[in-house]
């Protein structure tokens, strides 16, 4: 690039000072973002991402603090930047927008003032005019009838209207330079793809640069211009997001670009290594029969009652493997809890191998004989696992309390469920939060198979897990499946992780059942216009030939690696 | 539209008042009746003989069913008859009423006082985390809620009105030369200055200063450390970075964004403040032999006038559902949050 | 947020007993008054238990000839009006007004707790049936209704000792309740009833033993209250009769005598009551930096 760049980060090097002693959080990260150009600052948690971007608005935490480098940011050197001029520059020149937009707003606020607040803080609009200005905004991020919504609190808006507000806001000064931090982390996929294209859109209308921070590479394919690649502190690859993709020049890059679910991939081309393909297990009888299931919150305040599931009916057959697929709200969850028989149902059937457990109240279902044979893997690995229990304790729990087994058999059972679940014997005595976010996965997985069971339910089983361990644990899932002879039943958001290790997939929105049939029909011609919309928010990133030529592209030469 | 749900919330805020009061009515009633031992005896006094008990029992209706006595009571509470005070010979409503505006000049004086000293404390120490303000809010914090109100009250006098004479003798609300002012509020240093007596004024101000900074300093530490706490959080919330991100000024970002969320736990744990002030205040009052129904109450206890404690008892539930029922309008008022929130 | 903080890194092999304890070390180093609070415990502790064995004068033995006399070798925080030496009294008191506040405070923790836990878990009923009965509580002062329950009750140390653990139950109870509401739907609570595990065996073994800590630090910080409360009781007559020894009531005592002059008859009664007022609160402060996940590794 010829011109001078719009922010330059050169050498830069935050440390923390934790009980430790100082942790180096980034060290020597360097890119530039042209006028008017997409940068996607891309890694796993941990890689510094975000700090990076705090350091560029200098409100890192108070335990931070820039120890090396230079940020300049047109001419103005931010490192060494005063108080005063930074206040300057924040919100008018740089602005961010963040993740989780519902906490990102005051509260006790409507969120009209809050845009006039950054109008009239940067002398853009006096208290008189500040109303008109705001309504402009939120006209301009398309929020439908902006005067009313100017007088709306956070707390009254969707989380997706929530961060059109932060967008406003972001956007109200016309700053040079956008930072958005995981934007779209916690909203639904149609509203994620809704956000984006309006963050993006607003930005080629104003000529503006953008950073977009995230974990997901797909994401950053689909907008970005360039992609920095980051990991534990350093930049390792920066690339044309088309060159990335085709030509990805650092071991990571190619590792992170395997491991992120893709349309046409199977479960096994996310891993590093070549492994036979998992067989697929013959289906069976049907083992769990659901007919017409309904459950229905009693009404709150006046609010008529609300059927989070409205009569839903399906079967999952032995060794079977079913996605439950919608967004948010859909009643997805509530229908895991009822066949997992920990909320009763207000009417239905749930059969489980021939014999009626929706009849058993959930209460008593805990020393019901099915209860083994009816197992969960929860979400959050960390929120599963009691934090002052040891893995071992963890993973016994079932064989103690169902199977009636004694210490020295458990020990041997939990040795042998660890080896199963890749887990190394010695970290049983671990207690969680000495334990990895793969590892606790791997707990979780251990203890719903103690006792043999016939269904698995897997909620959201990768959600909370990085991309690169997401891959190995969905791996870990077919093999089990395969050797066990389970059936599973995968209730997610995510259509590609869906795809990669289900048979079937039904697809739910407000409490029914819109779409069902065989995953690849699904995927590919999708009848419902729901579904349909589903597939088309998620963004497509270019299948990575590295795949097929990994040697070629080792010879690269890293563009900005530093270790 | 918005005007017209507040109003349906403050009225619901108001009833949500009435199971309150209906506990506190059934309470003082099991304490006087329910409780092992002849409430006939209490309410007799120590001096009674036979006789006198079976009249009082007669008089109580003790001889009847518990629920006959409820009613009983209830009507009595209707009516405003709260017994007699065997030590004054008053009716206990009357004497509760006439002492009831001292108490209330000290409680809220104090109130006032230390919110005045320990919210900014607060803010300041939560505002530089580990600085030598943040370390002396801790002390200060830490130190105030040790100290026993009546230790502190009585170190004060010994200071104050024995080493040095700066205070008036700890013996009520005036010198006993001055005549009280004319009765409008019954607070002595605001019906003095209405009446432009500032002699009055002056002794009245005097004697209720080291009683005041007594009660203030207990109170000072709660108050101080939820502001602390409450700016703590809210500063480290999501919506401040963004706010910072945005360019606002400190000023801005503190008081216009952090305080205003900082203050709706900071109003809703006063109602334990309160609680510990009234408390605090039967102590205080004793010290300084201020006329408040405290004080009153406490010579009751001594010659066991029994229904002047129980009126006591009453008149400071009331008192403080009041007070509670006050500072949860105005959080319904400042909250926009509120009533989707339950 | 996504910040590469120390705490992702499991220690490598680290026993459950080794790093608390060197949180411990991490804690008190940082935090020197907690060690400081943790010596002055011990240190009331001690007078508590072997105080009547160590004093140098018997807390009831009147002495006319020397009365009212100020600090001296002799006696060191002087004599009181009947020349009983104030020192031994002080030191003698400890005993009762630890007992009183212990007693008050493991009833109140043990029947709060209970209630609170059944309240949180189950919801519901139960849970408005117990919020109804602890605000019915809590509408009083608190001071008041204990007050109100001595004088009602009877003018006993027993009947102290209950009015405090009644006026302190609300604290644990809404605690526990909080503490247990929080964890009913988490992931580890549910993963325990698919483990066979019945309602109150999830309770008792899965998420009452994770309430503990924080209810901890409140014993602590309510242990202080809890002495204070009684103190003040006897300072207007309540409870404890003299000439027991008894904190308060040697403040009320000598309180008649500040107007004087004879500044060390409540002095140092007084001293003491904040002195063990204080260490519990500084306790608790230590405890919570102990217990606080936020600031453990």
């Amino acid at each position: 690039m010829t011109t001078v760049p719009l922010l330059d980060i050169r050498d830069l090097t935050v440390e923390f000072a934790t009980r430790r002693g100082r942790v180096r959080a980034i060290d020597r990260v360097s890119f530039t973002v042209a006028k008017g150009e997409t940068v996607g600052v891309v890694g796993e948690s941990g890689s510094g991402k975000s700090v990076t971007s705090y350091a560029v608005l200098r409100i890192l935490d108070r335990a931070g603090r820039i120890v090396e480098g230079a940020i300049r940011f047109g001419g103005i050197a931010v490192h060494a930047a005063t108080e005063a001029a930074m206040a300057e520059l924040r919100g008018r020149e740089v602005s961010m927008v963040f993740q989780n937009p519902r906490a990102a707003l005051n509260p006790v606020r409507t969120i009209g003032r809050q845009i006039g607040d950054v109008l009239i803080e940067h002398a853009l609009a006096t208290p008189a005019t500040a109303k008109a200005e705001a309504i402009a905004m939120l006209k301009a991020v398309r929020i439908a009838e902006p005067e009313a919504r100017y007088h709306a609190y956070p707390f009254e808006l969707s989380g997706g209207m929530c961060q059109r507000v932060v967008i406003a806001i972001a956007l109200a000064c016309r700053p040079q330079l956008l930072i958005a931090d995981e934007p779209t982390t916690g909203l639904d996929v149609t509203t994620q793809k809704a956000v984006l294209d309006l963050m993006v859109e607003l930005a080629r209308e104003r000529g503006m640069s953008t950073i977009l921070i995230t974990h997901d590479l797909g994401l950053a394919a689909a907008y970005c211009d360039r992609i920095v690649v980051m990991e534990k502190g350093v930049v390792v690859e920066d690339a044309g997001a088309i060159r990335l993709f085709t030509k990805p020049a650092h071991p990571y890059t190619r590792r992170l670009l395997q491991a992120t679910p893709r349309s046409g991939a199977s479960v096994r081309d996310l891993l590093p290594e070549r492994r036979p393909p998992p067989p697929r297990p013959a289906n069976g009888r049907p083992l769990l029969e659901v007919h017409d299931l309904v459950k229905e919150f009693p009404p709150r305040h006046g609010a008529p009652p609300f059927r989070a599931v409205d009569g839903i009916s399906f079967t999952v057959h032995e060794g079977e493997s079913v996605g439950l697929v919608g967004e948010s709200g859909c009643g997805k969850s509530t229908t895991s809890a009822m066949i997992m028989r920990l909320l009763d149902p207000t009417s239905g059937s749930i059969r489980f191998a021939g014999e009626d457990i929706g009849a058993i109240p959930a209460a008593r279902f805990a020393r019901a004989p099915h209860r083994g044979k009816l197992q969960m893997v929860f979400q959050d690995p960390t929120d599963s696992l009691n934090p002052r229990w040891t893995a071992f304790r963890s993973i016994a729990d079932p064989l103690f309390r169902l199977a009636g087994m004694r210490r020295s058999a458990a020990r041997l059972r939990v040795e042998e469920l660890a080896h199963q679940v890749g887990l190394p014997a010695e970290l049983l005595d671990r207690f969680p939060h000495q334990l990895s976010g793969g590892q606790k996965a791997r707990v979780g997985i251990a203890r719903a198979i103690a006792l043999d069971p016939k269904l698995l339910i897997l909620d959201e089983p990768t959600a909370a897990l990085d991309v690169s361990v997401q891959a190995v644990v969905l791996n870990l899932l077919v093999d089990l499946r395969a050797a066990l002879g389970m059936s599973y039943l995968l209730i997610s958001h995510d259509l590609n992780v869906v795809g990669l290790i289900c048979d079937r997939v039904m697809v739910m929105r407000a409490g029914g059942i819109v779409e069902e049939g065989e995953t690849e029909e699904v995927l590919r011609h999708p009848r419902a216009a729901y579904t349909r919309a589903l597939l088309d928010a998620i963004p497509h990133p270019p299948a990575p030939p590295a795949l097929q030529e990994p040697a070629a592209a080792v010879a690269a030469q890293p563009v900005a690696a530093s270790a | 539209m918005a005007r017209r749900a507040k109003a349906v919330l403050v009225g619901r805020r108001l009833l949500q008042a009435v199971p309150a009061l209906i506990g506190i009515v059934i309470v003082t009633f099991l304490l006087t009746r329910a409780l092992p031992g002849d409430p006939a005896v209490y309410f007799a006094g120590p001096a009674a003989d036979e006789a006198s008990i079976a009249e009082i029992r007669r008089e109580l209706g003790l001889d009847r069913s518990l629920p006959v006595q409820f009613v009983a009571y209830l009507g009595d509470l209707a009516s405003g008859n709260l017994g007699t005070s065997i030590s004054t010979g008053q009716p206990v409503l009357t004497e509760i009423v006439t002492r009831l505006p001292a108490s209330l000049e000290l409680t809220l004086t104090a109130l006032i006082l230390s919110m005045a000293v320990a919210v900014p404390l607060g803010i300041l120490a939560a505002t530089r985390p580990d600085s030598w303000i943040d370390h002396a809010c801790r002390f200060v914090v830490t130190a105030g809620v040790s100290l026993p109100t009546f230790f502190t009250g009585l170190a004060l006098v010994y200071v104050f009105y024995y080493l040095l004479g700066w205070a008036p003798p700890p013996m009520g609300r005036l010198d006993i030369l001055t005549l009280p002012p004319p009765h409008i509020t019954g607070f002595y240093v605001v019906d003095a200055l209405l009446a432009r007596d500032l002699s009055a004024a002056g002794s009245a101000l005097a004697h209720l200063a080291l009683p005041a900074i007594t009660l203030g300093l207990f109170t000072l530490a709660p108050i101080a450390r939820m502001t602390r706490a409450a700016m703590l959080q809210v500063l480290g919330s999501d919506f401040i970075r963004t706010a910072r991100a945005a360019g606002l000024s400190r000023r801005q970002v503190l008081f216009g964004y952090a305080f205003r969320n900082a203050l709706l736990p900071v109003v809703t744990t006063l109602g334990m403040v309160f609680s510990f002030a009234l408390g605090a205040n039967v102590l205080v009052e004793k010290v300084f032999a201020w006329p408040g129904i405290g004080s009153y109450a406490v010579e009751a206890l001594v010659v066991s006038d029994y229904a002047a404690v129980q009126g006591f008892v009453l008149a400071m539930a009331l008192l403080f559902v009041a007070l509670n029922l006050i500072i949860d309008l105005a959080y319904t008022l400042i909250d926009p949050r509120m009533g989707l929130a339950d | 947020m996504d910040m590469p903080s120390p705490t992702a890194v499991p220690p490598p092999a680290a026993m459950p007993k080794d790093s608390f304890l060197r949180h411990f070390r991490y804690v008190v180093a940082s935090n020197p008054v907690t060690a400081v609070a943790f010596a002055l415990f011990l240190v009331i502790v001690g007078a508590a238990v072997f105080g009547p064995l160590l004093v140098p004068y018997d807390p009831l033995a009147t002495n006319a000839a020397r009365a009212l006399q100020p600090p001296s070798w002799d006696h060191w925080f002087g004599t009181d009006q009947l020349g009983r030496d104030v020192f031994s009294r002080v030191v003698v008191a400890t005993r009762l007004d630890l007992t009183i506040s212990v007693a008050a405070v493991a009833l109140s923790f043990v029947f709060g707790s209970m209630i609170g836990s059944l309240a949180g878990y189950y919801g519901g009923w139960t849970d408005r049936v117990v919020g109804r009965c602890l605000d019915t509580i809590m509408a009083f002062p608190l001071f008041v209704l204990a007050m109100g329950i001595v004088a009602a009750a009877g003018n006993t140390i027993e009947n102290v000792i209950y009015a405090t653990a009644i006026i302190n139950l609300p604290f644990y109870a809404r605690m526990a309740r909080a503490e247990v509401n929080v964890r009913r739907h988490a992931g580890f609570v549910q993963a325990a009833k698919l483990s066979g595990n019945g309602d109150l065996r999830v309770l008792a073994v899965h998420i009452f033993p994770n309430a503990l800590p924080p209810m901890m630090v409140q014993i602590s910080l309510n242990m202080g209250w809890a002495i204070l409360n009684a103190a003040g009781l006897s300072f207007i007559g309540l409870g404890v009769r003299p000439p027991t020894p008894e904190w308060g009531i040697m403040v009320a005592e000598g309180a008649n005598f500040i107007v004087s002059g004879e500044w060390w008859l409540a002095l140092f009664p007084g001293a003491a009551l904040m002195l063990a007022v204080f260490t519990f609160n500084l306790l608790g402060d230590g405890l919570r930096d102990l217990v606080d996940p936020a600031r453990r590794t």
